[in-house]
């Protein structure tokens, strides 16, 4: 055999950047790292700007502009203007705080092609509790009326937990009364703060397995109205879901400070060094930066993972889970059952759901919890 | 939604947040809809850029016939298929 370079990777379909970690609200299971970047080390537009025309040349088709909340930035719609010219579909993931009519109405002139609400409880009390954010229902909903009225396709995110997952029936109901083509009902995935809040978050197998028949009845439904996406729970499933659709496969996260991480968690591995967008092209991050060869394809996976036929549907499961449940990074994702670690998270996450409530930590720059 | 609600005064078009584009990385067409992406064959992608909001169907279907020479039954039939399946994942309008 003679050594042979292996072939470039195939290019990302998806680029999602964290534009900021500021956020009004304090959501318990926030996808962002714990440690959360602050405004001062956020990159400029310009470094955005060309991130974004960088990722259309690689051939990244959507942009998800995401945070924190994205319209924090004050150069939100310049930069929404810049990714649509670069061609790429843009859509904006946010609260829905802050962003009044006007606003929308510029992010829709400047080409936004799609936005995404976040919803914490399908009625007042429940969403601002979860929010953390007094106030936060009647904003939510006057921004889903902004962006229907825009003409706009708007899709409702509620992530799903113990304290709502009893509204899922209530949330597919309120999104069709808003307005909304697609509702994720995206249940917990538990890394970062929601892996720090577990015990709280936890849902019993009863609900869960009650929640997804309700979607699925739902789906039948409301064919041709409503499209519903569901992310089932990891602990109480059979087989992983793949990393991000596969590590460095088609998906590449930029973090506030320009970190180019295969997914939002992934920082949380340790013995990986991730390029920074200031220092490289995102071609250049996708195709050489070793952190995002460390586990692409196949090669890198356990006797598990890479004699199983699945191999190339979950890809060995997410990363990050495999390091926080059992140490190691390289492990098979411990939500497949066929993982030695299976039986004991599957227990651990009924013991939690029994448990009751657990330390709460809202999210926010302090690291302080709240009981 | 069923395929009898696509009929010949139908005039299919992609709604807001829908975009055909050609995917020069991949050489392919696509339709980029929110979170999603469909992958479209050339003939789709002929028949999605007829789908503009003026023509109706009879029309899309005398061009296709016209430019494929095929009888426009045949394309009619493939064609509603197409569309309701389309219509039915939210990224259509009629």
């Amino acid at each position: 055999m003679t050594a042979h370079t292996p072939p470039p990777p195939a290019p990302p379909i998806g680029l999602l950047v964290e534009l900021t970690h500021r956020c009004p609200l304090g959501c318990l299971y926030c996808s962002n790292p714990i440690a959360l970047e602050r405004p001062g080390a956020e990159l400029d537009g310009e470094t955005w700007k060309r991130v974004f025309s960088e990722a259309a040349s690689l051939g990244a088709l959507h942009v998800h502009l995401s945070g924190g909340e994205p319209t924090a930035r004050r150069d939100i719609v310049d930069l929404t203007r810049h990714a649509s010219q670069s061609g790429l579909y843009t859509n904006l993931i946010t609260s829905g705080i802050g962003v009044n009519e006007k606003l929308t109405g510029e992010l829709v002139d400047a080409g936004l092609d799609h936005a995404q609400l976040s919803l914490q409880g399908a009625d007042k009390e429940t969403n601002d509790r979860l929010g953390h954010y007094k106030g936060a229902w009647e904003r939510k909903r006057a921004f889903a009326g902004y962006v229907i009225k825009a003409g706009l396709p708007l899709t409702i995110n509620a992530v799903i937990h113990r304290s709502n997952i009893r509204q899922v029936s209530a949330f597919i109901d309120l999104a069709v009364e808003l307005g909304a083509r697609r509702l994720e009902i995206a249940h917990t995935q538990y890394y970062g703060w929601a892996l720090a809040n577990r015990a709280a978050l936890m849902p019993s197998r009863q609900d869960v397995d009650e929640s997804i028949a309700i979607v699925e009845a739902a789906r039948v439904r409301l064919k041709g109205e409503l499209v519903i996406d569901m992310v089932v729970p990891d602990y109480y499933a059979r087989y992983p879901k793949p990393c991000a659709g596969g590590w460095g496969r088609v998906a590449i996260n930029v973090s506030p400070a320009g970190k180019a991480l295969p997914c939002h968690a992934a920082e949380s591995i340790p013995g990986l060094e991730f390029w920074n967008v200031r220092d490289h092209s995102l071609s250049d991050i996708w195709r050489s930066n070793p952190a995002f060869n460390a586990f692409r394809g196949t090669d890198w996976m356990p006797e598990l993972c890479r004699s199983c036929d699945r191999r190339e549907i979950d890809w060995g499961g997410c990363r990050c889970q495999a390091l926080a449940l059992t140490g190691d990074a390289r492990n098979t994702d411990p939500a497949c059952h066929k993982s030695p670690h299976h039986e004991r998270i599957a227990a651990t996450a009924m013991a939690e759901a029994e448990s009751g409530d657990g330390v709460l930590r809202w999210r926010s720059y302090k690291e302080k919890a709240e009981v | 939604m069923d395929e009898k609600e696509i009929h010949a005064q139908s005039r299919p078009r992609l709604p807001r947040g829908v975009r055909l584009k050609r995917d020069e990385a991949r050489n392919r067409w696509t339709l980029l809809a929110p979170e999603r992406i469909f992958e479209v064959d050339d003939t789709a992608a002929t028949v999605l850029e007829l789908c503009d909001g003026e023509r109706d169907l009879a029309g899309i279907v005398a061009e296709l016939a016209a430019r494929f020479t095929a009888p426009p039954a045949v394309i009619e039939k493939d064609v509603v298929a197409m569309l309701a399946d389309l219509k039915a994942k939210r990224v259509l309008e009629t």
